[in-house]
């Protein structure tokens, strides 16, 4: 049982530290020993202690010089997609099996300048295309509440890694509900924020105009500090923002509005008006599933807030839609991967076309393989029009739906992540389509690239030993505030708290 | 059957920035190969490309100096496609909104003046470089090498409209656009480097006939008489085509200029879908009024506005304006002689430049820039001329030592005692001299033979050693055999 479940919070962990009570190479050997003996071996995809303790030697350093911050010695992981140097960098595929970036992806850089610790690379759905990580080429990840359920997808094991209690906070992205999926079904905390505060430099392109990053905790308290030191104007990410409307998108923005949004009292909500969209509680949505976030709805309702009906009206089309940009740009995107300059080449092959043609089939699995093939469809000479275009232009019907209640009907909009809890490993291995079709209550969100996090909210399933996670959506740059309000919610119930077999 | 030829043409130039369009990299020709390209030229997982605001004004700088309409708002669009020399598989273009829209290059072929039309110029970034010699595998295979330095390159693509009527017109409309480019300093123009590449669209129809025939793109001319050649042979491959009772085939086809014929690029890149959408990592380009005219102020003033100046303001004719703004270095040097001189002038000034000057420097190979004789020391010369210290002819001896190094005009003059005689009693004297001497010549002038006044003047120069004012020569030996 690793030192982290001693502390509740980041917060804890990082005082504890700072007072001298452990010190971040302890830490990281425990955890590192922690990993090693957790039974699921296909979590971790890169372990390299030696690089890990390097970190928490200068962790110590900032800490003994004082020029430690919130996350210094903190233990951390980053999905696979995130390019590190030293660690080798797979996006959980063949394609990329021995590939070593040299460079860092800024979100890496910045957590390593604030002073984590890596403790490796985390499996995930192949190019973070799935939501079970089943699509890893190196082996599904399990959910630690039961080994026979994915843990989500495609940021699988960074959620499993932080409900098993191996780290503090892991690194994932968000492309479809990627990070907010798998939290769900892993009962943690995950915060997608919105599309351009956060640099995708250095994170594995899948679909440019909706992959973001996002950090996976134990509670949105932790989530903040996470998020904080990850956001900020990158001029290497063209789509990188630099101000947040008036504010400048750099470290202390969320922090100061999370700390803005802080309530006290006996109905500290009062005044926040919850959007609970009719066509997230469609007959698709199972029963256990619907209790769990109506009861975390009326606990919001207890602490002041007021519930208002609101209909997001073209929620139905957010698949088709997101299943026709998402493989668009991933199918081109995925072109650099030829065996040229890096990655698999083919052993064998008759002439240029055939070396590139090889090297693709034999490294691509097959989800990735189906993705790139709808996306090159999609945007071919006649279709264009029918499918990419006019799917942009359905794109700008949900932006418009979402911006049309946010404006003045609600604050935040509330719902459920998923349909359902965790499904079976395996079970949808012949209907690929199933999972797309649960995707439905995420994607809208990441078209709109508004903010939108899941948190614990109960346990269903046969045994009521299974995650469920609300959903909370803002409108755009309003991390801070929902955070502050997924906090608040937090003070008053347990949910976050529970672990695997404990449940 | 009378033929018509329509040729479009599409030129890609590269653009003066000292790093490339979408990354920092140099792009200094001639490194090592694979040193000037990072991570985001190499196209390596997670890299994103980020604009260069160099290569955005230089296009700026480039619409307003044809008349086009500088956008707005533009938008970067992936131009999908496999090959290993471009990285990410796909280049970083501009399809339906373009930088710059619409424009026109004016011209003369030989003195017939002409205007073409340009369609648009968009922004892209260039490949790299496919080298198919000496190499070889791991066994023993030939192989092929890539050099990435010059992908990321930026590039403005320039389109005329197909309104380019022959080989002539093209080459007149290349050069004409190649000058326009290196004047404004957002290209070299060096061909052999690739600087600047003319892809050429042929077609041809019955003349009258509106409908345009299938066209073939001869790609990558890079000099002006290749661009000539290649135009000529594939029209006329075509007509021969066409009357033998062929169809011509759209395609893409090279220039061999060994055997001088244009040949199908061997390919099944030909009939491409290349799936252009607007690229994601890239948000549209902004160009605002305000930075629309910040560049139109930094311009330099263009060669139709300069020969405008040198026609109306300073006299001199439509072909030595036109000459004179080839290049913008000549221009300069010209008016800094000019500058010098009385108003009146400038067409000696001219003369002088496009003359002896031109003269020298296509001598010694070198361009007007490294001339050893400065635009001020060429102006001292030429008033030697007008306060008639020295005649015409003796003043292009002094240029010649000039040129050599011996000094400016007024010390060779005097080292060389080379100064006029303007005295009319001193030219008198030698007049009646030689008039003594050669009594039969005057008899031939008397019979009418007008070589005998010539040979007069120059029995007249001789003795005065060529320094005689030879206007006033003329003028007194014209009174003395009245």
């Amino acid at each position: 049982m690793s030192k982290l479940n001693e502390f509740s919070s980041i917060s804890e962990l990082s005082q504890a530290l700072h007072d001298k009570k452990l010190s971040a190479t302890e830490l990281a050997q425990d955890t590192l020993a922690a990993i090693k003996s957790y039974p699921d071996n296909k979590l971790f995809l890169h372990i390299d202690e030696g690089l890990s303790l390097e970190q928490a030697k200068q962790a110590d350093a900032m800490l003994a010089n004082g020029s430690a911050s919130a996350l210094t010695g903190i233990p951390i992981a980053h999905k696979d997609l995130f390019v590190t140097k030293g660690w080798r960098t797979t996006a959980a595929s063949k394609m990329l099996a021995n590939y070593i970036s040299p460079f860092n992806a800024t979100v890496v850089e910045k957590l390593l300048q604030a002073g984590s610790v890596n403790m490796g690379k985390l499996s995930c759905d192949e190019f973070a295309m799935g939501s079970g990580n089943e699509n890893s080429a190196f082996g599904a990840v399990k959910n630690p509440w039961d080994n026979e359920r994915i843990p989500g997808g495609s940021s699988g094991g960074s959620a499993a890694a932080v409900a098993a209690g191996l780290l503090m906070g892991a690194t994932g992205t968000d492309t479809g509900g990627s990070v907010r999926q798998p939290a769900a079904y892993c009962g943690v905390s995950g915060i997608k924020p919105t599309y351009g505060t956060i640099s995708r430099y250095g994170i594995i392109a899948y679909a440019s105009s909706l992959d973001q990053a996002g950090p996976l905790a134990h509670s949105a308290a932790d989530l903040a500090l996470l998020l904080d030191s990850m956001s900020g104007f990158d001029p290497q990410d063209s789509t990188s923002l630099e101000y947040c409307d008036a504010d400048l998108n750099a470290q202390g923005r969320i922090l100061k509005d999370f700390q803005a949004h802080q309530a006290q009292g006996d109905k500290p909500l009062k005044g926040l008006r919850i959007g609970v969209p009719a066509e997230f509680f469609n007959a698709g949505l199972a029963d256990d599933v619907a209790s769990a976030v109506d009861a975390a709805i009326k606990q919001f309702e207890a602490l002041g807030a007021t519930r208002v009906d609101i209909s997001l009206p073209n929620t139905h089309l957010s698949i088709p839609a997101y299943y026709v940009i998402a493989p668009a740009e991933a199918s081109s995107n995925l072109s650099r991967y030829d065996g040229v300059r890096y990655g698999h080449r083919a052993s064998e092959y008759t002439d240029l076309f055939d070396m590139t043609s090889k090297s693709r089939a034999e490294g691509f699995g097959e989800e990735v393989r189906r993705r790139i093939l709808v996306g090159t469809y999609v945007l071919s000479h006649g279709y264009y029009d029918a499918y990419y275009l006019q799917a942009q232009k359905v794109r700008r019907m949900i932006i418009e739906d979402f911006q049309r209640v946010l404006k003045d009907q609600c604050d935040v909009i509330m719902g459920p992540v998923t349909p359902n809890i965790a499904r079976t490993i395996g079970v949808n291995d012949n209907d690929p389509i199933a999972d797309w079709l649960s995707d439905i209550y995420t994607l809208g969100v990441s078209l709109a690239g508004l903010p939108g996090m899941s948190i614990p909210c109960g346990l269903g399933g046969p045994k009521h030993n299974l995650p469920i996670g609300l959903q909370i959506i803002g409108n755009y740059f309003n991390e801070g505030q929902i955070l502050a309000i997924a906090d608040t919610y937090q003070q008053h119930t347990n949910w976050h708290q529970r672990k695997p077999g404990q449940a | 059957m009378d033929w018509e030829i329509v040729i479009g043409l599409e030129v890609h130039t590269q653009l003066s920035t000292k790093s490339k369009i979408f990354s920092r990299s140099s792009t200094k020709f001639g490194a090592e190969p694979n040193t000037q390209a990072n991570a985001v030229d190499m196209a390596l997982p997670g890299s994103l490309p980020a604009m260069n605001r160099g290569a955005v004004e230089r296009a700026i700088s480039f619409g307003l100096a044809v008349n086009a309409t500088v956008a707005n708002r533009s938008v970067f669009a992936r131009k999908n496609y496999f090959y290993p020399d471009l990285p990410k598989n796909y280049q970083i273009s501009q399809f339906e909104l373009p930088v710059v829209i619409g424009g026109q290059l004016s011209f003369l072929v030989g003195e017939e003046p002409c205007t073409i039309n340009l369609t648009r110029a968009h922004l892209e970034e260039d490949a790299g470089k496919s080298l198919h010699e000496h190499f070889t595998g791991p066994h023993g295979e030939s192989s092929s090498g890539i050099d990435l330095n010059r992908a990321g390159t930026p590039l403005l693509e320039i389109v005329s409209e197909p309104e380019i009527r022959s080989a002539e017109q093209a080459v007149a409309y290349a050069r004409t656009l190649h000058s326009l480019v290196v004047w404004l300093g957002m290209c070299d123009g060096n061909m052999q480097e690739g600087s600047f590449r003319v892809d050429a669209n042929v077609s041809v129809r019955p003349k009258g006939s509106t409908k345009l025939g299938n066209r073939c793109e001869i790609k990558n001319l890079n000099s002006f008489r290749f661009l000539e050649r290649a135009i000529q042979y594939e029209a006329q491959r075509q007509i021969e085509l066409i009357e033998d009772g062929g169809r011509v085939t759209q395609e893409t086809r090279l220039y061999d200029a060994d055997k001088d014929e244009t040949r199908s690029m061997r390919s099944k890149e030909d009939s491409h879908d290349y799936r252009y959408f607007p690229d994601p990592d890239l948000p549209p380009l902004i160009i605002s009024d305000d930075w629309i005219e910040q560049v139109r102020q930094s311009m330099p003033e263009l060669p139709a506005a300069k020969r405008q100046r040198y026609s109306s303001d300073m006299g001199l004719s439509d072909y030595d304006a036109a000459q004179l703004t080839m290049h913008k270095d000549t221009a300069e040097y010209f008016e800094a002689v000019a500058k010098q001189l009385p108003a009146d002038q400038a067409k000696l000034a001219a003369n002088w430049i496009l003359g002896d000057l031109s003269a020298h420097l296509n001598k010694d190979e070198i361009d007007i820039s490294q001339a050893p004789v400065k635009p001020a020391s060429l102006a001292g010369l030429i008033k030697r001329i007008l306060d008639k210290t020295i005649s015409n002819k003796i003043a292009r001896d002094v240029f010649t030592a000039m040129w050599d190094g011996d000094g400016e005009a007024d010390a060779i003059i005097e080292a060389r005692g080379l100064k006029q005689i303007n005295d009319t009693g001193a030219i008198e004297a030698m007049i009646d001299e030689v008039l003594a001497a050669h009594p039969d010549i005057v008899e031939q002038y008397r019979a009418g033979k007008q070589k005998a006044f010539n040979s007069l003047v120059g029995q007249v120069m001789k003795a005065a050693k060529g320094k005689a004012n030879p206007q006033q020569v003329n003028a007194v030996l014209k009174e003395k055999l009245a």
